[in-house]
């Protein structure tokens, strides 16, 4: 492995030809996370600014999930500092992530498999009548609206979800995110359970959310995916950043050097590029 | 069950449908609890035809198990079980278990007969029979459950002991104790008032009482039926049609109104109207004079503690968190829950149920003795499970619960007038235990796919 791809000057520097002003929506600076004595995530700064989408690529055990996991609460990091808006945040549980704007959509999609679309997307900010009693019609009423554009065959609004397909499960895990106005969204491999329409739906709705000034982080393993939705590409290998670039500055294959192995594009040689394709 | 067809239940048809199934998808009715309702019955003929058969007139129709006597004692006996099986629902469906209540209830049960014996009477030197004593005596015994159970909460949520170490000691602690606060003497005889929560002839509500009590409960039902389609019409949400409606109304208050007529139906015994008529000077009629029992107290605990339950099951934040977290445990914790709370809480909760069946057993035997609640956990366990509560986490109800105790006592109660020897009657619950949730685990395994 290249050692001299992983210097923060020149990381910095892709970073700051590629970032557009103002003060960035999210910061992450030399973020470490440790599983016992396994380094899952190593010194790793990435950022995210209003209306982008950064794509976070890797192969299996990057770190890439388990990095956002620090930003999304579900797993606070053992170092460095989050910045949102440019102030440092202590986010240490879902709740604090939630409350600062920042929602999830987990790979597993962490819904709670017997209980209803309306349940789940409430779930843990369930809305309440004057008596304190779960106000489950408006609950149900607020998740028709949101999953009937998302999703417009959708209709067992009433049945636990674990009765529901794959694409359905997937409407009420992104209607969750999408619902309580984020500015930060987080979509951990949100295509990987979906079959092509439903696919072609999500990459609208990212399209939607940029253009609604919303930031996100994209994780997947499908790199056209990426390269169809980010704006710029961070790419991580053994959890630790491999470099961030500007979508339009790179090819696929530039792309696929960084994530096998760890070459920023100006030191990938030709030689390397035909062993990409070999 | 018949979920998987899905096409109905929406359906806003004002005629009634042609087949059953689309009646029962119409009337939106659990299909679970309905088949429960459909196996009580089929239990209570059973007993009742077969005790005809065995009793002095061998024939089907001179049975005893569907007479007033017999309901009122069944309904009374399935009371402590019952109450103590709805908490039960929530400590299973967070995929945890308590095998400590039947203890919780032993030492709560003789601690609250310690109050009111000797405690308060005694080493206070207050007296016996204090207007005040029976309400000090539950409130310690509740408050006790719910330390004992919020202990128990604690080492299981907060120190990550699994629930049936925690409970397997639990019950051999708290029985232990029972021993240590009095040698294990019998105390008796409890406070006048405090036995009235144990329910008899004269702890029950009367005919004129019940029947009110009844119409209110029918009153409640309308009412609500209405409030909620109200609600849902509002939001344009789909509702059952009209004459669906009615016929559920009909059910519930007819199956109310039943409850009560069986229980006013069954009068006084003789001796005891007849010391009644004599203290109170009047003539008693010739054949003796009828009074009508009515619903017994302790019964009307168990309908309170069912509908207590079944709204912080189904109507609050609380009984949401503790379905989300038997449902998916990670997705609970990034939802933002609390689980180590919420678990600890129906810990509490299942510890203050115990205490309030401990008052009704201590009270119904007019004393406490060391063995109170011995075995109880069996019982509540088998009465939750056989109440449609899945030991995978995440599925059951509370009403489900209280019908799997009256299923349980009517198994038990049958066996006792059928004259069947002790034995034989737990190798009959055990095995009915055991093919019940077999049952139930192949049909939903056939309605999961």
């Amino acid at each position: 492995m290249s050692e001299g791809a992983m210097s923060t000057e020149k990381v910095a520097g892709v970073d700051s030809a590629a970032a557009p002003l103002g003060a960035p929506l999210v910061e992450m600076r030399n973020i470490r996370i440790a599983f016992g004595g396994v380094h899952a995530v190593e010194g790793v700064t990435v950022d995210l600014r209003a209306g982008e989408v950064v794509g976070l690529v890797g192969g299996n055990g990057a770190g890439k999930s388990t990095l956002m996991r620090a930003l999304s609460g579900a797993h606070p990091p053992d170092g460095g500092e989050i910045l949102i808006d440019g102030q440092v945040a202590s986010i240490t549980n879902p709740r604090d992530a939630k409350a600062l704007g920042i929602e999830t959509i987990y790979q597993t999609l962490a819904l709670a498999d017997n209980i209803d679309a309306a349940g789940n997307m409430f779930l843990g900010r369930e809305l309440k009548t004057r008596t304190g009693s779960l106000d489950d019609d408006a609950m149900e009423s607020a998740t028709r609206k949101v999953i009937g554009r998302l999703n417009p065959r959708f209709k067992a609004f009433k049945r636990p979800v674990m009765s529901l397909s794959g694409g359905q499960r997937q409407s009420v895990a992104i209607a969750r995110a999408v619902h309580f106005n984020a500015r930060i969204l987080i979509m951990d491999e949100p295509t990987a359970a979906l079959g092509p329409a439903e696919t072609a739906q999500v990459r609208t709705l990212v399209k939607q959310l940029k253009d609604d000034g919303i930031g996100i982080f994209l994780i997947s393993h499908d790199i056209h995916d990426v390269f169809d939705l980010s704006d710029r590409i961070s790419v991580m290998l053994h959890g630790k950043l491999v470099g961030t670039v500007r979508k339009a500055d790179v090819t696929t294959d530039e792309v696929l050097a960084m994530i096998i192995m760890g070459k920023l594009p100006s030191e990938v040689s030709e030689k390397d590029l035909a062993e990409l394709h070999r | 069950m018949t979920e998987a067809t899905g096409t109905v239940p929406e359906s806003t048809r004002e005629q009634p449908p042609r087949s059953p199934r689309g009646l029962l998808q119409a009337l939106n009715l659990d299909t679970r609890l309905l088949g429960m309702v459909g196996a009580l019955a089929v239990i209570w003929i059973g007993f009742q035809i077969l005790s005809g058969l065995t009793g002095p007139k061998h024939d089907i129709f001179s049975g005893t198990f569907l007479t007033p006597v017999n309901l009122y004692n069944l309904a009374q006996q399935s009371v402590s079980v019952g109450i103590m099986a709805t908490g039960m629902v929530l400590i299973i469906v967070s995929r945890n278990i308590d095998l400590s209540i039947g203890s919780i209830l032993g030492l709560t049960g003789y601690t609250m007969a310690m109050v009111q014996v000797i405690w308060i009477p005694k080493s206070l030197g207050l007296g016996f029979d204090q207007p005040y004593t029976w309400i000090i005596a539950l409130a310690i015994g509740i408050a006790l459950g719910a330390a004992i159970g919020a202990f128990q909460g604690f080492l299981i949520a907060y120190g990550k002991v699994p629930a049936f170490i925690v409970t397997l000691g639990g019950l051999l602690v708290w029985r232990g104790l029972v021993f240590e606060e009095q040698q294990g003497q019998t105390i008796s005889p409890l406070d006048k008032t405090f036995q009235l929560l144990g329910g008899s002839p004269t702890a029950s509500l009367g005919d004129v009482a019940s029947w009110i009590l009844g119409i209110l409960a029918c009153a409640g039902i309308i009412y609500t039926l209405i409030a909620t389609r109200r609600k849902r019409r509002k939001y344009g949400f789909p509702v059952r049609p009209t004459w669906a409606l009615g016929v559920l109304m009909a059910l519930g208050c007819l199956a109310i109104l039943g409850f009560v007529w069986i229980m006013n139906s069954y009068a006084w015994p003789p001796g005891l109207a007849t010391q009644y008529a004599h203290d109170h000077g009047i003539t008693a009629p010739p054949g003796g004079l009828q009074i009508a029992t009515g619903i017994a107290f302790p019964v009307i605990i168990l309908i309170a503690v069912t509908l207590v339950m079944t709204y912080i099951t189904t109507r609050r934040r609380f009984g949401r968190y503790v379905f989300a977290i038997g449902g998916n445990p990670d997705a609970a914790e990034l939802g933002g829950i609390n689980v180590r709370r919420t678990i600890m809480l129906t810990f509490v909760l299942i510890g203050i149920l115990a205490a309030i069946s401990g008052a009704v057993q201590s009270a119904r035997l007019q004393a406490a003795v060391t063995s109170l609640g011995t075995q109880a956990e069996l019982d509540v366990i088998a009465a939750a499970v056989i109440g449609g509560t899945s030991f995978s986490g995440g599925i059951g109800t509370i009403p489900g619960a209280v019908l799997g105790a009256v299923v349980m006592q009517s198994l038990r109660s049958g066996m006792l007038l059928l004259r069947v020897d002790s034995p034989i009657q737990d190798i009959v619950v055990g095995v009915v235990l055991v093919s019940a949730i077999a049952f139930d685990t192949y049909v939903r395994g056939r309605s999961a796919r």
